[in-house]
């Protein structure tokens, strides 16, 4: 990929009109896609091999009583029909009533998507802050010991199963050196009830050092990486010549000139990483008992909660979906080359 | 479309000849086979070795894996006065301790080896297998057929993979199986992204074209002019693959919804968890996932100088 260099810094306005229909033909699709993902959710549950009832309704109890159960879950209607019942609730961001908690899924939900949101953007923020000047620095450092040893700690990181580095930091920090909490999001005995007193406390930003390190650890490679590939790309390019031949200090080339333009890789690169990184912060969320969204759609598949495993798994792959679309859009805006 | 693809000649000869002799223009490097390239930089490239050597000696542990773990996975061991060895930390008897019902960690490490391999390399094959084959098809006919197949891989994307493999492996029943297909299910989307991007630009090539002149079939252009072609990133690509699939396998596992009766690391890690001795009993749960990050570190090393194979601009940076 060859850049443009002179191109990189007209963001001119003239082209806003374009941006939002190209966000709206965007959202469209994005719509389909949820709806396709629901389709499939739905079908899985229900063509599953063996009594699909068995596991909603306990099979033990009367045989009255279970055929009440059906009904008032709507298990005994033709498959169409639940399909047609099925879509239309989720319309309507109605995605039944969870078995174990007996509550509405959506506002299970509710309750656990922040926590998930800020676990992994802190994580994201801090793996891409140190990852873009980290890989800057390394393409820097090209050849040195400096180098190799960033690369094999990238690699050593990307490497580590996210779940055995958060055993390890748990060990080490909450456990030997008693840092810091290993569990949960609040200190027993906190009550917070509204959103600020619950997340904009300092036992809160406590209880999320732990997690947030695990899962910034496990991003960090990827951005790094690319931008280490992408900066000794772009510096052998003629205006970083030039921005050298001018006898501007070192510095001032690297995070100026030659950084700015190797970003629009990472960015790319990050749209495409989102869709691991949830992988990633559900085993995070487990071994941290961390009261998100991951560790509720395992806690909902291991006791056969199956109302809030499909609810928790289409707002996953819309929260998926979605940050994908905020990296395309970014990516749009940062480079002018992209026409809609 | 001419003027862009001399002007991209131009540039990749210009940045070869400034980065000194020993690089090479990119399409000379046809006239050197695949595996002398990649052997010839394993010889330069010492992280490279490394990894070779250390893949070597885990092929060898999971093949011998049976002969090599002195006690069975699910012996239990007793002191001569009768009592079980409950989480012993390391002695000679048991380099990595023992579990909290008295098993030997290191046989159950050494046996794991083999799961991890067998997972890797099957469900690495399956997926590197289905993408090439739709990205081949895709990128070759283009049209119609291309804007199918990549809507699929488009929806196949939008799929969170660890929350779905969690959903497909509850739904059906645990087994080593099933967790490979569940894996594979998702996977091939990025092979098949890959492989098709490579192949729409082959498919423009004059040999191609002689190709279909000379009346050659679909099917034979497609494999056996394009195809080899796209082996080396495909290769790759399996690379990459294999590294995903042991650490899905080993997720799922540590989960709980992996085979109950198969030894993997993922299942140390789990049982570990479960015990409620994590936190004090380091030899239980340190050694597989060192054992996870030295093999999947290896085929990094590996899959990296494999890159330098592929894409020749990549060489001596």
């Amino acid at each position: 990929m060859k850049k443009n260099s002179a191109g990189m810094h007209l963001t001119d306005s003239k082209r806003k009109p374009f941006v939002i229909g190209y966000i709206f033909r965007r959202l469209l699709i994005m719509v389909i896609m949820i709806l396709l993902v629901s389709t499939m959710i739905f079908l899985l549950f229900r063509t599953m091999p063996g009594d699909p009832t068995a596991s909603m309704v306990d099979p033990s109890i009367p045989q009255e009583a279970r055929q009440a159960l059906l009904e008032r879950y709507g298990l005994h209607e033709s498959l169409w029909t639940q399909y047609k019942i099925f879509m239309g609730d989720l319309l309507r961001f109605d995605f039944g009533t969870s078995y174990f908690y007996n509550r509405p899924v959506s506002r299970v939900i509710g309750d656990r998507l922040p926590a998930t949101l800020i676990l992994m953007l802190t994580a994201m923020l801090f793996a891409y802050i140190i990852g873009v000047f980290g890989g800057a620095w390394m393409a820097w450092k090209r050849g040195t010991r400096l180098e190799s040893a960033g690369v094999a700690f990238s690699l050593v990181f990307r490497s580590a199963p996210t779940f055995w580095v958060g055993l390890m930091v748990i060990m080490l920090f909450a456990v030997r050196l008693g840092w810091f909490p290993a569990q949960g999001m609040r200190s027993t005995g906190y009550e917070g009830t509204t959103f600020g007193e619950i997340f904009l406390s300092l036992d809160f930003l406590r209880h999320l050092v732990l997690p947030a390190l695990t899962a910034g650890l496990y991003f960090l490679a990827t951005p790094t990486l690319i931008m280490r590939n992408s900066m000794l790309e772009v510096m052998s390019e003629d205006y970083i010549e030039m921005a050298h031949a001018k006898g501007l200090p070192e510095r001032r080339v690297l995070y100026r000139h030659a950084a700015r333009n190797a970003l629009l890789p990472v960015v790319t690169a990050g749209a495409l990483f989102v869709g691991a990184a949830i992988g990633g912060q559900v085993l995070i969320e487990v071994v941290f008992s961390w009261p998100g969204l991951g560790r509720e759609i395992v806690q909902a598949v291991t006791r056969s909660d199956y109302p809030l495993a499909q609810g928790s798994f289409i707002i996953l792959s819309t929260v998926v979906m979605v940050m994908n679309l905020i990296a395309d859009v970014l990516y749009a805006f940062l480079d002018p080359r992209i026409t809609y | 479309m001419q003027k862009v693809k001399q002007l991209i000649q131009y540039i990749t000869s210009y940045i070869a000849q400034r980065r000194g002799p020993s690089r090479r223009p990119a399409g000379r490097r046809n006239n050197q086979s695949f595996f002398s390239v990649f052997l010839s930089s394993l010889k330069s490239d010492r992280l490279a070795l490394i990894g070779v050597v250390l893949l070597v000696f885990f092929i060898f542990v999971g093949v011998f894996a049976d002969s090599l773990a002195p006690h069975g996975p699910r012996d239990r061991h007793y002191h001569d006065e009768g009592g079980i060895k409950r989480l012993e930390s390391p002695t000679w008897d048991h380099p990595f301790g023992t579990t909290d019902v008295g098993r030997d960690i290191f046989s159950q490490v050494i046996l794991g080896t083999r799961t991890a391999l067998i997972v890797g390399f099957l469900a690495a094959v399956l997926v590197t297998f289905v993408g090439t084959v739709v990205g081949i098809v895709s990128g070759y006919f283009g049209g119609m057929v291309d804007t199918v197949l990549m809507r699929i891989v488009d929806f196949f994307y939008a799929i969170p993979f660890i929350p779905f493999v969690i959903v497909l492996a509850a739904i059906m029943q645990p087994s080593l199986w099933n967790v490979i297909l569940a894996v594979s299910m998702l996977s091939w989307r990025t092979v098949a992204r890959i492989v098709r991007s490579q192949v729409l630009s082959i498919s423009k090539r004059p040999y191609i074209k002689a190709a279909k002149v000379a009346g050659a079939g679909h099917l034979r252009i497609m494999f056996r002019y394009i195809l080899p072609n796209v082996v080396p990133l495909v290769l790759l690509e399996m690379a990459f693959m294999v590294n995903w699939t042991i650490m899905a396998e080993a997720s799922i596992a540590f989960l709980g919804f992996g085979d109950p009766r198969v030894t993997s690391w993922g299942q140390i890690l789990h049982m570990n968890s479960v015990s409620g001795y994590s936190r004090v009993a380091w030899w239980w749960n340190v050694p597989p996932g060192v054992a996870i990050i030295l093999l999947l570190v290896s085929i990094f090393f590996v899959a990296r100088s494999l890159e330098a194979v592929v894409d020749p601009r990549l060489r001596k940076r």
